[in-house]
């Protein structure tokens, strides 16, 4: 946690309302997410309870499985999950618009630009919490390699015909999900605690209502007694006025209100079974169906206190003006999105259950380049989160206070102007390390020459520090300045245009007042791994014939204990 | 019959041993694990001189350009004559400017202009850039532990055979984003370069290097104890070999006490009293600082195998270390306000591979709260423990066996995952524990 955080949430417990962490809002947002608050059974992985899921918050549609052991009725709610997701999905697949690519020509081996479709939109999935998208992720892992009747009509249970298509997406988003900066699949409370810090701890910010409690309390009260509420207060049967957001339920809802209600829907299912004429079966399915409105009451008495906490959410996060670079992110998941609906198209097969080496080492690389290029975009986009920069010592901020014209040596002089800027920060700037200020949108570079002797008002730090006998520097950092700032001495190296003379504008002016940052503004592409198929010794040489359908772990001894 | 530990010839078995695989093995690869300061680099440097006397074209791999630049230096002071191709990027400085006085050493930002040279050296990430070149017929990797598996995958593809040298015990590569859904797999891409090739060549030969040229006879036990206890190793020197002496008397405070406890017995620790602090303690950087100061005012010499007539303990001999980069600056400034240039400020990922007569380190978890996986790593204080040919000098809060105590290793447990030995918190403890003899609180 960085300091600049760290003291948001102190200020956060001083004040009990939860502090900003940011001035422009750093994800995007579509106009029409589509909101999926999903309910788990306790005792077994993935199988589902419930979902309110829909586009309208007005109008949610509530999906139950009434015995979610039924492996049947688990079919009937995915079957209908996906004929909610999946038409929303087509909408934004067929409204394309193009784009030009750089592709290898395959000809001449050149670089090319090439037009391809690009999604004008992409879909984009709001779960409540972290544990939704994991429950988002095992759904799309479930669902990927199962067959329908009409893939493989040997198949012992076969698939509803649209599951397997769910998973491959739900799959698509759970990897996306992955990579830093990417909002196609988005936790509310990671988006809302990014943006804001409580007085709580990061694992208690998982619970939305609590985290909501934090950001906009009651009129007037206090952000952590409505937390505090929130987790803990409960009604007369027992129950939790604000229900966990899930996946996962309240035990004391499970026991009290699900297991007796679970028990009436199998009493009543058992007895329609053993109808013995219509009459009869007319009278035990009114049960059964009794029994089933009641789980479908139940489950939504669960889901819609979350569901209209994850609009709240959103109206909060829309309240903020979106950053400017967020859309070129969100561009990256339209591509993301494009790119999966093609392979979809091509009819590729569904996602192997383990990437190869070379997919791993390339997913790994584009998110360690994301994670770099979100770092560097949102200081680049909000003053806030570049305070916290600054403040630790990874960027600086202060007036030009001097230009010297200079030309580098060699043939072709070029402008080499340095700037000397006056800064109160505190940057960790070492032997010609290199900063960049952005400059009409494109990084220009400058580097560091030193500590420019001070004026009156302010000294090279080397000097002005106390002594070994004198106090410790209450800030925390001893030997640095110091009143009136340091006077940093800055070599400007490009952006200047090709001529002799530098470009008009190109060059700081005195009194201009610029932020610099000892990170770089946009990343390099990394280099090209090779294909799979050639993948070297060292890795175990081209991966295996992709099994589409896995084979099941084989039977051990602790099988049949 | 009792066999004298003769180091030399050891060292020497294990190396004829080593370029015997490399040279005439059937394997297409050959591991060597080299604990701190065995002899790395001069094996590496002779393994290149070898293979290229043997005709074989020869691509070097290393990590950071200033390892490329160390080796390239190395080779071409032992064959002053051998050609060798230094390939770099086309930032600007992409090298060492010493190079260019060495009229055997083409340097170029790309791959073709070098074809033809017996040795080229690079990084792995300019390699990884290098395509549609005839493969070489043998590589060697440098600082493989360092080196992340899919480094390896870019340029695994350049090489049909290779020598892999590293520490094991030195820092593990990292990634800045979760890896976890790929722990287990064979070829965990944020594992390291060796653990990849020996899941799928576990048949490839590995030696080890025995003996510790750099640690003094008082840290090889400690370090190989506590960091490789199942790869113990022995320090190349006895104890009466190395001395450190001081031409100023102590003046009683704490700095002068800890020095002359650590000239003395090799480890000294200055212990401040318990306290929470921000990373950037105060009052531990300005120990630090002085500790140096101090190291340098009372006249320092050094004696040892290589020079027996005592060497001055100058700046550029004596290291601090720390685990994070703001300690690192705060340092830096400290030093500078102490008027103290030259002194080696870095932290442990940096240190790696460096030496000195002398360093003092921040003990990773002075003045925390809490032990976390970062902190607690075994290679982050194994890198700092065993930079040293003389003597180290740990400066750190009173308190941290408690907070040991208090935070036993949380890492959840993945399958498939070989589990290391020691864990960070097992040989946090042995280290404290042997520290702990050498105790000096802090006075001013």
């Amino acid at each position: 946690m960085s300091l600049i955080t760290t003291l948001a949430r102190l200020e956060a417990v001083d004040t009990g309302r939860a502090q900003p962490l940011a001035t422009v809002r750093h994800r995007h947002l579509t106009d029409r997410p589509l909101v999926l608050v999903p309910l788990t059974t306790a005792g077994e992985a993935g199988a589902p309870l419930g979902a309110l899921v829909g586009t309208d918050r007005d109008a949610p549609r509530l999906l139950i499985v009434p015995q979610p052991r039924d492996r049947d009725l688990r079919f009937a709610f995915l079957a209908e999950l996906a004929d909610i997701v999946l038409p929303y999905i087509d909408d934004h697949a067929q409204d394309v618009g193009t784009a030009e690519r750089n592709e290898t020509d395959p000809e001449t081996g050149k670089r090319v630009k090439v037009e391809v479709e690009l999604c004008a939109d992409a879909p984009q999935l709001i779960v409540p919490s972290r544990a939704g998208i994991d429950l988002v992720r095992l759904l799309g892992r479930s669902m990927r390699f199962r067959r329908t009747a009409e893939q493989d009509p040997e198949t012992p249970h076969p698939a509803p015909p649209r599951v397997p298509l769910l998973g491959r997406w739900l799959t698509h988003y759970g990897e996306r999900a992955r990579v830093p900066g990417s909002s196609l699949l988005t936790a509310l409370t990671d988006v809302l605690s990014r943006h804001w810090a409580t007085g709580q701890s990061t694992l208690e910010d998982q619970h939305l209502g609590a985290l909501l409690a934090w950001i906009d309390p009651p009129e007037g009260g206090s952000g952590a007694e409505a937390a505090l509420r929130a987790e803990l207060l409960r009604d007369a049967r027992g129950q939790l006025v604000c229900p966990p957001a899930g996946p996962s339920t309240d035990p004391a809802f499970d026991n009290k209100l699900l297991a007796p209600a679970i028990e009436r829907y199998d009493r009543a299912r058992t007895a329609l079974a053993a109808a013995e004429d219509g009459v009869e079966a007319d009278d035990r399915l009114g049960e059964l169906t009794a029994a089933e409105r009641h789980i479908r009451d139940l489950v939504a008495s669960r889901t819609r206190p979350t569901w209209d906490a994850v609009w709240h959410g959103l109206d909060l996060l829309r309240a903020l003006p979106e950053g400017p670079r967020a859309a070129d992110r969100w561009t990256r998941d339209r591509w993301s999105f494009t790119g999966h609906r093609d392979r979809v198209l091509a009819g590729e097969p569904p996602q192997p259950r383990r990437d190869d080496a070379v997919t791993a080492a390339n997913k790994l690389a584009t998110r360690e380049r994301e994670q770099a290029r979100l770092e560097a975009q949102e200081a680049l986009d909000d003053p806030l989160v570049m305070a916290g920069r600054r403040l630790a010592g990874e960027a600086f901020a202060g007036e030009v206070t001097d230009v010297v014209m200079a030309y580098s040596e060699g043939k072709r002089p070029s402008p080499r102007p340095l700037v000397t800027v006056r800064t109160d920060d505190r940057p960790q700037l070492g032997d010609r390390v290199r900063v960049y200020r952005s400059l009409g949108g494109k990084p220009q570079t400058a580097e560091f020459v030193g500590y420019e002797e001070g004026d009156a008002a302010g000294s090279p730090p080397a000097r002005t520090s106390p002594g070994p006998e004198g106090a410790p520097d209450p800030a925390g950092s001893p030997g640095l300045p110091c009143p009136g700032g340091a006077l940093v001495v800055l070599r400007v190296l490009d952006k200047m245009g090709r001529g002799k003379e530098p470009e008009p504008g190109s060059v700081p002016e005195k009194g201009d007042l610029l932020c610099y940052t000892l990170f770089e503004h946009e990343q390099r592409g990394g280099a090209k791994l090779p294909d799979p198929e050639d993948t070297p010794w060292t890795h175990g040489g081209p991966p295996g014939e992709t099994d589409a359908a896995p084979r099941p772990d084989a039977v051990t001894d602790e099988d049949v204990l | 019959m009792t066999t004298v530990f003769d180091p030399g010839a050891e060292a020497a078995r294990a190396t004829g041993a080593i370029l015997r695989d490399t040279l005439h093995g059937a394997h297409r690869g050959v591991v060597v694990d080299s604990p701190p300061g065995a002899g790395k680099s001069t094996l590496v440097v002779r393994a290149a001189l070898e293979l290229a006397d043997a005709g074989r074209p020869l691509m070097v791999i290393a990590q950071t350009n200033a390892q490329v630049d160390d080796l390239v230096l190395r080779l071409a002071e032992r064959n002053p004559e051998l050609p060798v191709g230094r390939l770099h990027s086309s930032d600007s400085d992409p090298y060492d400017k010493a190079l260019d006085d060495l009229p055997h050493v083409r340097k170029s930002a790309k791959a073709g202009d070098l074809a033809g040279l017996d040795v080229v050296i690079s990084t792995a990430a300019k390699w990884a850039h290098v395509k549609g070149v005839e493969p070489w017929r043998h590589a060697i990797v440098d600082e493989a532990y360092q080196m992340r598996s899919d480094a390896l995958l870019a340029v695994a593809g350049l090489f049909e055979r290779a020598l892999f040298v590293g520490d094991p015990g030195q820092l593990d590569p990292f990634a800045i984003v979760g890896a976890e859904q790929w722990a287990g797999l064979s070829y965990d891409p944020s594992a390291s370069a060796v653990t990849t090739l020996l899941a799928h060549n576990p048949e490839l030969p590995q030696h080890r290097l025995p003996v510790s040229w750099r640690l003094p006879a008082s840290a090889a036990p400690l370090v190989s104890d506590a960091f490789y206890p199942f790869t113990p190793f022995r320090s190349g020197t006895g104890h009466g070999d190395r001395r450190l002496t001081f031409g100023v008397a102590s003046d009683g405070s704490g700095p002068d006490r800890v020095i002359d406890e650590a000239a003395e017995s090799g480890w000294g620790l200055l212990e401040l009293p318990p306290r929470h602090t921000p990373r950037t303690d105060p009052e531990a950087i300005r120990a630090l600082a002085l500790v140096v100061r101090r190291l340098l005012d009372r006249d320092g010499a050094a004696a040892s195998e290589r020079a027996p007539g005592a060497t001055p303990l100058t700046a550029d001999r004596i290291a601090v270390g720390t685990a994070h980069r703001d300690q690192a600056a705060a340092v830096r400034a400290a030093l500078a306000a102490l008027g103290v240039p030259d002194v080696t400020v870095d932290t442990a990922n940096r240190l790696q591979g460096r030496e000195f007569d002398v360093t003092v380190v921040l003990h990773p978890l002075s003045g925390r709260p809490d032990a976390t996986a970062f902190h607690l790593e075994t290679g982050r204080l194994c890198v700092l423990a065993s930079r040293h040919r003389h003597a180290c000098i740990v400066v750190c809060r009173a308190g941290v066996a408690g907070l040991l105590d208090d935070h036993p290793s949380t890492e959840p447990v993945q399958l498939g995952v070989t589990v290391k030995f020691p864990d960070g918190w097992e040989a946090n403890h042995a280290v404290l524990s042997h520290l702990s003899e050498h105790r000096v609180p802090w006075t001013p």
